[in-house]
């Protein structure tokens, strides 16, 4: 990952008059690697133990931290960001984007396969189940989720860190990607309201 | 598809990329559907097996969009292959990773056999595809290197 984290590109004097400002920043955050790695080995244990505690604190944190996030970056702080000034965007952009690099598709894989390892476990996916219905409902709002996900909002995620890596960043291309950026996170923030109802009425019946 | 792709929301030429380039990322979206509805067909069956004839085919088609982004990919004679190699060497790790996690659970699940086969195929197709999308999106924005790839 050095690689990723080392192509910054030194600029000799200074930005350009009227570009977006360069903010020193890694791709991929290298100490936030080793907390990720942690936390997938600790889920692989847990699945191999069939530990329903830790399977229970993976899906319910992971799920309502991937939701609430989702939720407040779509609703909340997609709008503030749009009225900022391109300056105020990219330096927040460049603080972060590396940080959602690692968390989202880290509370992704952790909600799915530990919810995954708990519907089996509990007999929730049994043809006999009142839930079973209502979790195959869940994996079709969770495929277009990761469909949106990975084939809209993280590629936009990872080509706007490498813009901003530029010697001259384009502020069109940042702004735009930014954008779909949000849409596609205030899309899956809305899809996870249906997860919201879906789960609860699962924990409920 | 071009509605969901990861190119066609920025318009022909954004980022200063004047070039008319294949639609390879929005393939690899269209190739990931196809493997995304291939494991939720055959988890609507769970815990019995499912009938394999359906995702089967979802294999094969998602394969041959792959097969047809990698010729399209290898036909590019200007491109930015270093950031494209940089970028999708390290995703194909990290999804790498996430596919066999994955894989460890179906199989730690008593899934076996065929279905185990076809859900590795599924998994291989997608821990294909996401770095092609990432790369490519990445990649089509940076400075443009003369040549094939090497």
């Amino acid at each position: 990952m050095t690689e990723v984290a080392d192509i910054s590109v030194a600029l000799p004097g200074g930005p350009p008059p009227g570009a977006p400002p360069r903010v020193e920043f890694e791709i991929i955050p290298l100490k936030g690697l080793l907390v990720v790695g942690v936390v997938l080995a600790f889920l692989v244990v847990s699945i191999a133990g069939d530990w329903r505690w830790a399977l229970d604190a993976f899906h319910v944190v992971g799920g309502g931290m991937w939701t609430a996030l989702d939720l407040f970056l779509g609703l909340v702080l997609g709008p503030i960001l749009g009225r900022l000034s391109i300056p105020a965007r990219v330096e927040f952009s460049a603080r972060f984007m590396p940080k959602m690099l690692l968390i989202m598709p880290t509370l992704v894989i952790c909600t799915l396969t530990a919810g995954f390892q708990l519907a089996l476990k509990l007999g929730n996916l049994e043809p006999s189940s009142p839930n079973r219905s209502w979790l195959i409902a869940s994996f079709m709002v969770v495929g277009v989720m990761a469909v949106i996900a990975l084939g809209l909002l993280e590629p936009a995620n990872l080509a706007v860190l490498f813009e901003l890596k530029k010697p001259r960043p384009d502020p069109e291309v940042i702004g735009r990607l930014m954008k779909r950026f949000i849409y596609t996170a205030g899309i899956t923030g809305l899809m996870q309201i249906a997860t919201l109802v879906i789960m609860t009425r699962v924990s409920t019946q | 598809m071009s509605a969901i792709s990861a190119d066609a929301a920025l318009g022909p030429g954004a980022g200063g990329d004047e070039r008319e380039l294949p639609p390879i990322a929005q393939v690899a979206v269209a190739s990931l559907i196809l493997v995304v509805v291939g494991g939720i067909f055959m988890a609507v069956y769970l815990p019995r097996p499912a009938p394999l004839g359906v995702p089967i085919a979802l294999i094969v088609a998602s394969g041959a969009l792959i097969v047809w982004n990698l010729v399209a990919l290898v036909r590019l004679q200007e491109f930015a292959w270093d950031t494209f190699f940089l970028v999708v060497k390290w995703a194909l790790l990290a999804y790498g990773v996430i596919s066999g996690m994955l894989f460890f659970m179906f199989a730690r699940n008593h899934t076996r056999g065929a279905a185990l086969v076809v859900l590795g195929l599924m998994l291989v197709e997608y821990a294909v595809n996401i770095p092609l999308i990432l790369a490519y999106t990445v990649a089509r924005y940076q400075k443009v290197v003369p040549g094939p790839p090497s």
